[in-house]
């Protein structure tokens, strides 16, 4: 195996010219982060197929192709043991951004690292020392139990017999599908066949994972109980995880710094908070009246949200909300008042949908 | 090495969930044949002839017992779809995820659906063979039989090397189903699948007879049926290894080209 590793590696070099990827050495490579990425681009070639007949032949001679660019110049630095959240809506690059750092996918431009390999060169080394887990993907044989599976696993990444088992017991014990690991994969529920792949994924405990929409489609007991189990094996493990899921849950039990993407850029690259503080313009104020003191124009203050009298919910200016609670306090009797950032369901659905917010200040995109 | 040991032993525990289905397939794939020697029948008769390119009848029907032997070997049922679906759809990613070669991986995979396949035909082969042993020649001399085994195995590979050849072509058109169809189709007639090559025209027999499928099919038959003496089996186990390695090598080349290409669609 060393020896077709050594192959691969041989004649990727001979053939990579073309690559910007593999200039010197020398380019800035800031210490020993997990994962460097920088002015990352990836340009998909894809097939225009011209509608109507003698369009369709024509193409057979002459194929008009069309350049989609999924990744547009993104840079980012991840410290060993960060658990960061990838966000970002369908189509943005979230996907192509770990396709290329886990190796899968050769960049158009620009430089990654993960643990200071570079992943297109797929040496055995580096794959020994991530994993990708897809959540619309399986990776266990269909017809076989997880356990054999397992036991693949385990000789592919030659993890010896005691860690094999100890990693397997701990990971089984904590997601509770032990009793399963003798059942056939297809007999297994989404969920539990879920917690399978992620076992299959930790088995040679790696440095680095890549997590893509790990909890997609399940109920919210296994939501949680992945959730529960990648917190406690990133604690333990100091593992260093990127993750993208568009539930926001996810993001906000898991992550402390978050990335979103969008039309291929970073736009904002921080926690999780500071997107609230950033990109939503609006607070959402709650009015609760006391008997007779309910004023005329309450929609001059801002959009109701909601209405059941005595209380009213409204969306209002971030700017003007301590201004308007404060002449409703002063003009009016109120048994409650509360101002509260908006969901961040919301917030993040609103960046996604106005593109026109997303031009990124270069101190957020980190650039 | 270890590895591959493993991946070999889980797929002959997969194959084995489908073990229902042998053993009525390996009878029904042996009924062609009852119409072929039939056919052959009304060919000598009817041409008053005691050969047909340089084999007796008798000759003739052991060759086609025998082709099920080397194709028993040689087939690559699906390989070729197999390997283009991966790229297509995406399932690649996980053989380039893990540190194992895809190739290898499939190799050690054919292998172990090839042992399986020979347990459980090896029943069903004997009582057919038995049936039909006034066609056969005797057994074979203990270097015969080694040099057939040697030549057997390399059809084997000559056959993973051309199909995994015509699959990794997934990485530059989107469909190959039609291509493989059309491919299926020449292998049969080159390969001596169809009828002994030697029945060919000179002139076309003289190309035909270097290409690889020959060496998949025909000389390992001809081997196997004991029209080859030792010389010449040595001389097609040397081209066998030959073909074997110009075509793996052009399978490592296209691996590397189309994965430059690869988009990992759907997935």
């Amino acid at each position: 195996m060393a020896r077709a590793g050594g192959a691969q590696a041989a004649s990727f070099a001979a053939g990579s010219r073309r690559y910007s990827y593999d200039l010197p050495r020398s380019v800035p490579w800031p210490g020993m982060g997990a994962i460097h990425v920088h002015n990352l681009k990836k340009t998909y070639r894809v097939h225009r197929k011209p509608q109507g007949l003698s369009a369709s032949v024509r193409s057979l001679f002459r194929r008009q192709y069309k350049m989609v660019r999924a990744v547009d110049g993104i840079s980012f630095d991840i410290e060993p043991g960060e658990m960061v959240g990838f966000l970002g809506p369908n189509g943005a690059g979230k996907t192509t951004t770990l396709k290329v750092l886990s190796g899968l996918i050769y960049p158009t431009e620009g430089h990654v690292r993960v643990l200071d390999f570079v992943p297109q060169e797929r040496k055995n080394a580096y794959r020994r020392q991530f994993a990708l887990l897809m959540g619309q993907k399986n990776q266990l044989w269909w017809d076989l139990p997880a356990a054999e599976s397992f036991r693949l696993h385990k000789e592919i990444y030659t993890i010896d017999d005691e860690r094999f088992e100890r990693v397997q017991d701990d990971l089984t014990e904590m997601l509770s599908v032990k009793d399963l690991l003798n059942q056939p994969v297809r007999e297994l529920s989404l969920g539990e066949r879920m917690k399978m792949e992620l076992i299959a994924a930790l088995l040679h405990s790696p440095s680095v994972l890549f997590l893509d929409e790990p909890t997609i489609g399940l109920d919210v007991v296994a939501q949680a109980s992945i959730r529960r189990c990648l917190r406690d094996y990133n604690r333990d493990h100091g593992v260093t995880v990127l993750l993208t899921s568009h539930y926001m849950q996810d993001i906000e039990a898991l992550c402390d710094r978050v990335m979103v993407i969008n039309h291929g850029r970073l736009v904002h690259d921080g926690p999780l908070q500071t997107i609230i503080e950033r990109f939503a313009a609006h607070k959402i104020l709650t009015l609760r009246f006391q008997e007779g003191a309910w004023p005329d124009r309450i929609e001059d203050v801002g959009d109701v949200i909601e209405f059941n009298p005595p209380a009213v919910t409204l969306r209002v200016p971030r700017e003007s909300v301590t201004r308007h609670a404060a002449e409703l306090l002063s003009a009016y009797a109120l048994s409650d008042v509360s101002i509260e950032d908006p969901p961040i369901d919301d917030v993040i659905s609103a960046m996604y949908g106005d593109s026109a917010m997303m031009t990124p200040d270069q101190e957020a995109s980190g650039a | 090495m270890r590895k591959y040991w493993i991946v070999f032993s889980v797929a002959l525990s997969e194959r084995l969930v489908y073990r229902a289905d042998f053993f009525l397939a390996t009878f029904l794939r042996f009924i062609p044949i009852v119409t072929t020697i039939l056919l052959w029948r009304a060919i000598y008769d009817g041409g008053g002839r005691t050969q047909v390119g340089g084999l007796a009848y008798s000759e003739m029907v052991g060759y086609y017992l025998f082709v099920m032997i080397t194709r028993a070997f040689g087939s690559m049922p699906r390989l070729a779809t197999d390997i283009s679906t991966d790229i297509r759809d995406g399932g690649l990613r996980k053989y380039l995820l893990q540190p194992i070669n895809y190739l290898g991986y499939c190799i050690t995979l054919r292998a172990a659906h090839k042992i399986v396949y020979f347990v459980m035909a090896a029943a069903p082969y004997a009582l057919v063979f038995w049936l039909c042993r006034g066609y056969l020649p005797g057994w074979p001399s203990g270097t015969m039989l080694v040099l057939t085994i040697v030549s057997l195995i390399f059809a084997f590979m000559l056959g993973f090397a051309i199909n995994s050849l015509i699959g990794l072509m997934g990485f530059w058109f989107l469909e190959v189903a039609s291509f493989v169809h059309v491919f299926m189709t020449a292998q049969y007639f080159l390969s001596g699948h169809m009828f002994p090559l030697s029945l060919l025209p000179e002139s076309v027999a003289h190309v035909v007879m270097w290409l690889p499928f020959a060496y998949e099919t025909y000389y390992p038959t001809m081997i196997l049926a004991q029209q080859l003496d030792a010389a010449a089996a040595v001389r097609v186990i040397a081209v066998q290894a030959l073909w074997v390695l110009v075509l793996l090598a052009a399978g490592q080349w296209a691996w590397m080209r189309g994965l430059r290409r690869y988009a990992a669609f759907g997935g």
